[in-house]
Order: structure tokens, then sequence, then C-alpha cells
């Protein structure tokens, strides 16, 4: 039967491998994978500006971002791909809250200058390599409307 | 109770019950706005809403673990704690920074990161306070004449907590870079070192509850340890599929995190076979629901509906809507509020000397909260699985979504007003023991 001390040698034992792995694991994917996938040269001062005014306004309060945050506004890795500037600029620059289907985002009255960079933040970061997150819709039968 | 000190502990309990219920008020609140009823969003957006509940959850359960550690670590030391004067201080200071957070949520003051809005300033005052804190302890221990696997296993837990804390405070440029860090806090506590604070509680309460041997049960406490942090440390490879590293964390994370349930089947296999090889019964029955409770209820809501989403081909389709959120509920609840729960129930009757124990009330407290949870759950649940088919499988806009949805969180409010009901009167009967008394150290625990 297990005693105590091997009980104690396998939690030490199997804390101190897996620890050593996560951190060799993590150092590759921080240095080799990341700037590669996250095109690191795309960071400029308006991209990182515009992270600053995500955080600020804890817009993860209510959405998500890289699936990350809140489930009550939506997902908005991909924002400029779906939506594009023009309807952005509208949302971010609106005097009311913005409620296209009744339910109310904060109105942020954002500067020309801050739109500019959270639109940078926004083309930055759709262009991260996510393994195919948000997935494509894929149901393809047809809807019986009879 | 044994030491004088350790009636310290009973303030951190107060304190934990208080922001319990203030972290309620909100959860009504964002579960209105998604009725569709959010005459709040002036004063109160949805945002600063989530902030508060999820902060006040973080702050209300560290404030139980402490309290948890003040009562535990004199007994197993057999020391009185080094220094009362400072535990209240760090009570007083650590009851501050969490109201200075939550008004300044209430008035765009914030860190817009998931769980770790507290802003950095404040961050530094978190810090010096559990430093503070782990000195006491970890004096104390040293001091003491005895230093048990349990208490040994609860201080790891604590201090790799505090450590796991500073990633956190780091800025990034990339947001992949600082989502990579976010988690090192978020999901090395939960599902690493504060399932060490919460296996060492419950290691404290079984042997006190049934009686079994210490060696047997501290054994057992390393088994468990080890398979969360063999399982749980590689297991952060679960967060890591869609925010922009690289696809090993899809298989490396997708094993090793469908291993982390088996820590807690351990947890709970683990209760209920103590129990059951228990000779002594004690008369806390109250205690021993909570305790038997907290094993069980983890499994299922962090072990099984942990499970239900944490590979790569399912996570795909549910990452970031409310099957997170049904998830996060049962699983905060099962492991670290009821292991909260289970610790105030067995120390109150000890830090009071008012064995209160066999009321009707507290029975039923029990029961409604836990079945009102569960239920909570369902409907989250049930929306967030209908969000997944309509909006990832079908495309359809999230706004529509949110629309067809909003029936669940009807059911949601009905189940957490079954939840709250519970809660309400676990604190009347917490308030029912009145505060620690002289007498208390003569009764028998
Ligand atoms: C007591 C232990 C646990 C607690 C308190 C807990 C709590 C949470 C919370 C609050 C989140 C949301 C985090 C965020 O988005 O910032 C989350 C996410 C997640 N949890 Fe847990 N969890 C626990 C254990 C587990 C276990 C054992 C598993 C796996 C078997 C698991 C699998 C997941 C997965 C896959 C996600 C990501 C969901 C997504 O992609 O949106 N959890 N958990
Ligand atoms: C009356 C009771 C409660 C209600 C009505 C409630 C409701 C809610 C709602 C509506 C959300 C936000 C989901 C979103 O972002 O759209 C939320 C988030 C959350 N609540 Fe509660 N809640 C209650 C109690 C609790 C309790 C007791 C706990 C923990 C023990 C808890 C833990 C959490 C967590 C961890 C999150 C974040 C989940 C995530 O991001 O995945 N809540 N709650
Ligand atoms: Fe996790």
């Amino acid at each position: 039967m297990l005693s105590k001390s091997q009980a104690r040698t396998f939690f030490l034992g199997g804390t101190i491998i897996t620890f050593v792995i996560f951190l060799g694991l993590s150092w590759t994917s921080l240095t080799k994978e990341v700037p590669k996938r996250t095109h690191d040269e795309n960071l400029t001062a308006d991209v990182i500006a515009g992270k600053h005014l995500w955080e600020k306004n804890n817009c993860m309060g209510c959405h998500t971002i890289l699936g990350e945050g809140a489930y009550y506004a939506p997902e908005l890795t991909k924002v400029v791909e779906r939506r594009g500037e023009g309807y952005m600029r509208a949302v971010f620059s609106s005097k009311t809250p913005w409620a296209p289907r009744g339910r109310k985002m904060v109105a942020h009255n954002f500067n020309e200058k801050e739109i500019d960079q959270l639109i940078e933040f926004f083309k930055w970061i759709g262009n991260v390599d996510l393994n195919g997150f948000p997935p494509k819709p894929d149901y393809n039968s047809t809807i019986n409307t009879k | 109770m044994k030491y004088n000190s350790q009636k310290v502990a009973y303030w951190f309990f107060a304190l934990s019950m208080l922001l319990l219920s203030l972290q309620i008020v909100y959860g009504f609140i964002m579960a209105f706005a998604h009725m569709g009823y959010d005459g709040l969003h002036p004063f109160i957006a949805f945002n600063t809403a989530r902030a508060v509940h999820t902060n006040l959850l973080v702050v209300w359960i560290l404030s139980g673990f402490m309290g948890a550690a003040y009562y535990i670590i004199p007994e197993e030391a057999e020391h009185e704690l080094v220094n009362v004067k400072l535990a209240y201080i760090q009570l007083i200071s650590l009851a501050l920074v969490g109201v200075v957070a939550i008004i300044g949520f209430h008035f765009n003051y914030w860190e817009g990161r998931k769980f770790l809005e507290i802003p950095r300033p404040l961050d530094y005052l978190v810090v010096a306070n559990v430093l503070t804190f782990l000195g006491l302890i970890l004096t104390t221990l040293y001091k003491g004449k005895k230093r048990t696997t349990t208490a040994l296993v609860l201080s790891m837990g604590l201090l790799f907590a505090a450590l796991l804390y500073l990633p956190g405070m780091i800025w990034f440029d990339n947001q992949t870079m600082d989502s990579f860090f976010r988690w090192w806090v978020v999901h090395l506590w939960v599902e690493g070192v504060w399932e060490l604070i919460m296996g060492g509680i419950l290691a404290f309460l079984l042997i006190k509850i049934t009686g079994v041997d210490r060696e047997v049960i501290e054994k057992w406490l390393y088994v468990i340890v080890g398979l969360t942090f063999i399982s749980g440390i590689l297991g952060t490879g679960h967060h890591y599929y869609y925010i922009g590293v690289g696809k090993t964390w899809l298989v490396i994370g997708g094993i090793f995190s469908a291993l982390e349930p088996l820590a807690f089947l351990a947890m709970a296999l683990f209760a209920v076979s103590m129990y059951r090889k228990g000779e002594k019964k004690h008369p806390n029955k109250i205690a021993l629901s909570w305790t038997l409770g907290t094993a069980i209820t983890s499994f299922v809501g962090a072990g099984l509906l942990g499970l239900a989403h944490t590979l790569p081909q399912v996570n795909m389709y549910t990452h970031g809507t409310l099957v997170t959120a049904m998830h996060g509920h049962l699983a905060f609840w099962g492991a670290y509020g009821m292991i909260v729960f289970a610790i105030i129930s067995y120390t109150l009757p000890n830090l009071t000397g008012r064995k209160l124990f066999d009321s009707m009330t507290g029975i039923v407290a029990f029961w409604l909260a836990n079945i009102g949870m569960l239920g909570m759950t369902v409907a989250f649940g049930v929306a967030g699985v209908a969000q997944v088919y309509l909006e990832r499988k079908m495309g359809m806009d999230f706004g529509d979504v949110q629309k067809e949805i909003q029936v669940h969180f009807f059911v949601l409010v009905v189940c957490a007003t079954m939840f709250a009901t519970g809660i309400g009167m676990y604190i009347y009967e917490f308030i029912r023991y009145g505060t620690p008394s002289k007498e208390a150290l003569l009764t028998k625990d």
C-alpha cells in the first residue's frame, strides 16, 4: 500500500516535472510563435493606444475578445471583417447609447483620434492567427418552410 | 476553540458574508439586464455590475480562506497567532481596498481585464495586505510546536496564490501576451493553488468531524494535490487554444485538462470514504453537510462541467459563450463557496461557544442554496447551448440570438431567488450565533 512519504514524492515530483515542461512550452510559444502569429511588427503606437482605451473603459465587461470577457455583447476579434470601419465609427461616436436590438451600449463619446486608435487596434487583432476561431457557421441543410 | 487568537477568524467570516450578499445584488442586476430590464444602465452599466460581481466573489472567497487560515494554523501549530493586532489591521485594510475598488468601478476607475479589474495602484495595496497576512501565518507556523501536513498544504496554497498574483500585474502591449499571463493568475489559481487551500481545509474538517486517523487523511491529501498539479499546470493549455499561440497547446491542453477532473473525483471519494470510515459522529451535522457537499458539488461543477467543454473540438464552439458562465457558477460555488461555508459552519459553534447546530433553518438553508444554484446552472446551460447552436452553428446574429434566449434568464432569476433565500437563512443563522466569547475557550469543540 502507498505510504505517506511515497504520496509526498508523487506530489513534489509530479509538480516539478510538469512545471518545468510548462515553463519550456510557454517560453517557446512566447518567443517563437506569438511574434509571428500576432504580427508583432504591426503593433504601432495607435494599436497600443487602442488597447489602452479598450482596458480603460472595461469593454471586456460586456464583450469578448479572443473569446474572453463577458457574454452581454458580441465577440469583437473579427469585428472589422464583420461590420466594416464605417459601422464601427458610427458606434464609437454615438452620443446616445448604441442599441441596435434594444440592448444598450455605454455612450463613450470618443473623439476622432481615439476612434482611429480603436479601429487600428481591432484591425491588428483581426489579423491574429487564432487556429480558426471564431468558427464559421457550418449549418448547411435547407430550412423547411412548408 | 483552543487559542484566544483564533477569534480573529470570526471577523473575516463576517466580512465574507457581507460581501457575498452584495455580490448577489449585482448578480440580479445582470440577470435582469439579460432579460431586457436594464433600467439601471445609466447608473450601473453591465460592465460595472459584472466587475463588482466577480471581484466581490474573489474577495469574499479570499476573506473566507484567510479566516480559515487564522483559525486552522494556530490549532494545527499549537501556538497563538504571533500578532493579533496586525491581523485586525490586515482585516480592515482588506475591507477598505475592496470597498474602494468597488466604488471605483462605478466611476470608470478600473483596468478592463477580466477578473483582474482592480486598478494598478490598488494592486500594490493588495500585495502589501497579502504579505502581512502571509507573514503572520508563516511565522506562527514556524514558531509553533507542530508542522502538520494539513497546515503545510494550506500555507503552501496561500503562498503560491500570492506569488501568482504578480504575473497579472505586468503590462503587455500585445493582447495575446496579456491573455497568456492573465491565465497564470486565473487558471493557476482556481485549477491549481486554490485546490491546495481547499484540500487543506477539507482535510482539517475531515480530521475534526470524522475522527479518522490524521496519517491516513494526510496521505490522501498528498495524492489529491499531486493529481491537481500534474493535470492542472499543463491544463492551462485549455485557455491557449484560440488566443494566438501555437497548435501544441491544443494537444497538451486537451489531454492534461481532461485529466483535471480526477483531482476533484479523488476529493469527492476521499470525503465520502473518510465519512464512512469514521467512528466518531460529530454532532455538527450542518458542517458535515457542507463538507461532503463541497467535495461532491465541486466534482460536478468543476470536474464534469469543466470536462464538458475542455476538448478543443468542443471549446471551438463554446469558447466565450454562456456555456462558460454555466460552468463558472457551479465550479466556483461548489469548490470555493461551499468550502468557506463548511469551515464557517464548523468553527462558529467553537468560536462563540454556542452550539446551535441542530437548527432546521441551517438544513433548509443548505438545500435551498444548493438546489437554487443547480437550477441557475441549468438555466445558464440551456441558454448557452442554444446560443452555441444558433450563433456559432447556424450563423444567426448575436443580438437576435440573445432575444431568443431571454426566457432562460427568467428561469435564472427564479432559481437565483431560491439561492439567495438559502444564503439569507444561512446569514440569519450566522448572526444568531453572536460574536466570539471568552467562554468559548472553556467549552469542548
Ligand atoms: C474549482 C475549479 C474551477 C473553477 C472555479 C473554474 C472556473 C472557471 C471560470 C470562472 C471560467 C471563465 C474564465 C474566463 O473566461 O476568464 C472557466 C473557464 C473554463 N474552465 Fe473552469 N473552473 C474550474 C475547474 C475547471 C476544470 C477542472 C476544467 C476542465 C476539466 C475546467 C474547464 C474550463 C474551460 C475549458 C474553460 C474555458 C471556457 C471558454 O473557453 O470560454 N475548469 N472556469
Ligand atoms: C443571485 C445569484 C446570482 C446571479 C443572478 C448571477 C448572475 C450572473 C450573471 C448574469 C453573470 C454574467 C454573465 C455575462 O457575462 O453575461 C454572472 C457572472 C459570474 N458569476 Fe454570477 N450570479 C449569481 C451568483 C453567483 C455566485 C454565488 C457565484 C460564485 C460562487 C457567481 C460567480 C460568477 C462568475 C465566476 C461569473 C463570471 C462567469 C464567466 O465569465 O464565465 N455568481 N453571474
Ligand atoms: Fe482553466
